[in-house]
């Protein structure tokens, strides 16, 4: 049996990693390997493609009926969906209150304190909200936990600043133990030369574009059935591309301590792919300091 | 006569100073001094208020312990929630011998612990409805207590809970104050912090709470400010003021009540034992209702009678006669205690390291008794308080500020101090070195030592530490004999 291995999906806030995360784990069970995802998100919709059900009951709400995260068993928990993929929502708080990020804590302890990670199993992925904003985000990366990073991102400047950030909270982590980016997934929102730019991203972040998921509906009406584009439409070229991802994430060996660029080089790149014509270089809003030397300049 | 010359006090600096890597001893050589009776300001020789250095084993508490366990916890007939996990509440409990009158679990609720004990998910869910559900249970259980105040412990700041709008439906509903304070343990450097935060949420939800209510005044009311009745210690201070003619309104917060502290704005001056923990308060007072404050000290004959006749001084001559009738009335009892006393503890050296006033105030009550104190320090000081204790102490003695377990260990070896007067913690180290100790945060639960009543107290049992035959049997006969032998041999 070949080694268990964990992945973690980060990405800015609604780029779409539960959707890609949920195709391209259908797409690895369609292909034969045993595969757990936990959501790492108060929301709990990490699961609900292959569940076919909206929120399963999460760790946290179970654990406060019941008293204690202690008084849990594992499979009070587990559910499993679409080609035996196990599936587990670590939960959290309304909006607004209490710890989220404590919650995710609580419940990856508890998975591995009861041995959810059986021998088994060939994947776990760890679908992770937004942004590494406290230590409870980070709790997947760190020593012992997912090895692969992928950030989900497009074209966008914010998804591509958001992705930076998130590289910077993998280097903080590598450094210390064996968590390493293993790629960019680009989820195209059809932007300009959005593979060219996301490419230039991952190479100067020091890993590789894994895979571009172009836009099509067929996603957004699987998932108004609650099913996965894999499952819903098989045939679909869609459902390939999802393939795809799932054969090149099987078979990635390209893991790496990213290198994050600064704010001006993330700049520059947008302005080199993002902007086609040459004439409106000069056309960016200039902060006060900028405004100001230019009045005294004239 | 200091224990040490000016230059030998220095050298000792240098000397404890010389093992601490040299970022440390930077730092540390601030934050000690040697006394100078000249100085106006205490700025210059000490840095006071600043974060510990990791490793050093300070003494210090924190902002819940200054919040919850000096200024809110012994208002009597409040029940201050330790909103959080257990602990911080139990090993809390009852621990300051803040004396009151009342029935426990009736109309007083001191000495026993409320708190939302935390558990994982409620850090995860959040405390908020636990806290609404906790004030409700209060409210049925107890329904004599007059207020409820929420003190926060470290999770409620890390998770947001919204303690401020729990508090305000839950004082709506049950229509007493509901006072949210946000004294996280993590909040400044010590326990300061938590007594300037707890005025602070007295001053926004208690202190103009009557303002505009009729009350019966008389040109005679002051209020107690700062004396938390350790062992009875304001107790045994309203007495001499009432027996100078004047009346005493409140005490803050030593077996005080709501009512008292609302009262407060109607006074005719703040009477501030406790400078560190209650300037903020008196100052606002000061402010907004133009109630004069005037420190004073109820340690020792001399001190108490400085500070009677400072107090008269603000009101008319029945009062300045009521105060000289005071001191004539209890001198010859002081003298019967310095008589008796002071022959047995003449020319003693102290050293001590406390916390708000003691370091400074209980200088005067130790030199009636023909004593002298060393050194001082304070725990959680800040320059203010400095600049008091210059003048307090004499010159080329000793300051330290936020000492450390090694600091005072080796200042104690080099001063060789008949007597030591500091905490729980400091206490056994001091005892296995075989110097007489006595606890001057719990009184070593004894007390009152305000006032002329505490003052017999203080001295005796400063005679029974001091004098207790115990520090002459600090060696084994076996060993004894074997270090005579020794010396014999050489």
């Amino acid at each position: 049996m070949a080694k268990l291995r964990q992945c973690a999906i980060y990405g800015k806030g609604g780029i779409g990693k539960s959707t890609t995360t949920q195709n391209l784990v259908a797409a690895l069970a369609e292909s034969g390997k045993k595969v757990m995802i936990v959501g790492c998100d108060p929301k709990a919709d990490s699961t609900r493609l292959i569940l076919h059900s909206k929120a399963q009951t999460t760790v946290m709400h179970l654990a406060a009926e019941a008293g204690s995260v202690e008084d849990l068993e594992l499979e009070d928990v587990m559910s499993v969906g679409f080609g035996g993929i196990k599936c587990v929502e670590s939960g959290g708080p309304e909006p607004g209150v209490g710890c989220a990020g404590r919650g995710v804590i609580t419940a990856i302890n508890f998975l591995e304190e009861e041995g959810a990670y059986d021998e088994e199993l060939d994947f776990v992925f760890y679908d992770v909200l937004g942004d590494v904003v406290c230590g409870g985000f980070a709790m997947p990366i760190r020593e012992n936990k997912a090895q692969e990073i992928y950030i989900v991102c497009s074209g966008e400047m914010m998804a591509m600043y958001a992705a930076n950030n998130i590289a910077k909270g993998i280097v903080k982590y590598a450094n210390s133990g064996s968590v390493r980016l293993a790629g960019l997934i680009c989820n195209s929102r059809n932007t300009d030369r959005e593979d060219e730019l996301i490419m230039a991203l991952a190479s100067r972040l020091g890993t590789t574009m894994i895979h571009f998921v172009p836009r099509h509906n067929v996603v957004q009406h699987a998932e108004i059935r609650r099913m996965t584009c894999v499952e819903y439409d098989p045939t679909h070229k869609q459902s390939d591309e999802y393939r795809a991802l799932a054969n090149k994430i099987n078979n990635n060996t390209n893991f790496v301590i990213p290198t994050p660029i600064e704010m001006e080089e993330l700049e520059e790149l947008l302005m080199e792919f993002g902007i086609m014509d040459v004439e409106d270089e000069s056309i960016i809003g200039k902060t006060a300091a900028e405004l100001a030397a230019e009045a005294a300049a004239a | 006569m200091a224990a040490l010359t000016r230059e030998e006090t220095a050298n000792l600096i240098a000397e404890v100073l010389e093992v601490y890597p040299e970022k440390a001893k930077k730092d540390r050589a601030k934050h000690l001094m040697i006394n100078d009776k000249e100085l106006e300001s205490s700025k210059k020789c000490i840095t006071s208020n600043r974060k510990s250095l990791p490793g050093v084993m300070t003494m210090r508490g924190c902002a819940y312990a200054g919040s919850k366990g000096v200024v809110w916890g012994p208002i009597k007939d409040i029940i201050s929630i330790s909103h959080g996990p257990i602990g911080c509440g139990q090993y809390a409990r009852a621990g300051r011998r803040n004396y009151y009158v009342g029935t426990t679990g009736v109309d007083a609720f001191c000495e026993m612990n409320f708190t939302s004990d935390f558990q994982e998910k409620d850090i995860v869910f959040g405390g908020d409805k636990k806290l609404a559900k906790l004030i409700d249970e209060i409210e049925m259980l107890f329904p004599l207590n007059k207020g409820i105040s929420v003190q926060s412990e470290c999770p409620i700041g890390l998770i947001g809970d919204d303690i401020e709008a729990v508090s305000k439906k839950a004082a709506a509903q049950i229509n007493k104050p509901v006072v949210p304070v946000r004294c996280e343990g993590f909040r400044g450097v010590s326990q300061s912090l938590g007594h300037h935060i707890a005025n602070d949420s007295v001053r926004d939800w208690i202190i103009s709470n009557r303002d505009g209510q009729a009350f019966e005044t008389t040109p005679y009311d002051v209020a107690i400010l700062g004396d938390y009745n350790i062992g009875g210690d304001a107790w045994a201070s309203r007495i001499l003021l009432e027996e100078m003619g004047l009346r005493v309104v409140a005490q803050w917060s030593g077996d005080g009540t709501l009512a008292e502290m609302e009262n407060t704005p109607k006074v005719k001056l703040n009477l501030l034992h406790c400078y560190r923990s209650m300037n903020y308060i008196s100052r606002h007072m000061e402010e907004k209702y133009g109630i004069p404050w005037l420190e004073y000290n109820f340690f020792g004959p001399t001190k108490i009678k400085e500070s009677l006749r400072k107090i008269a001084s603000f009101f008319d001559d029945n009062i300045k006669a009521g105060a000289e009738r005071v001191i004539e009335k209890y001198t010859p009892m002081m003298d019967a205690v310095i008589a008796k006393y002071r022959p047995r503890l003449e020319g003693k050296k102290v050293m001590l390291y406390v916390g708000g006033l003691r370091p400074r105030h209980v200088v005067g009550a130790y030199e009636d008794l023909g004593m002298e104190v060393v050194g001082t320090g304070y725990e959680f000081a800040h320059n203010d308080d400095y600049d008091r204790t210059i003048k307090d102490m004499g010159d080329a003695t000793l300051i330290y500020d936020d000492v450390t377990g090694y600091e005072f260990e080796e200042f104690v070896k080099a001063m060789k101090p008949d007597l030591i007067g500091s905490g729980i913690k400091e206490k056994y180290v001091f005892h296995k070195m075989g110097i007489p100790f006595r606890q001057l945060h719990s009184w070593d639960y004894s007390g009152p030592y305000h006032g002329c009543d505490g003052f017999a107290i203080f001295a005796k049992d400063m005679d029974l530490t001091l004098n207790n035959p115990c520090w002459n049997l600090m060696k084994a006969p076996w060993q004894k004999d074997a270090s005579e032998a020794e010396k014999k041999a050489a």
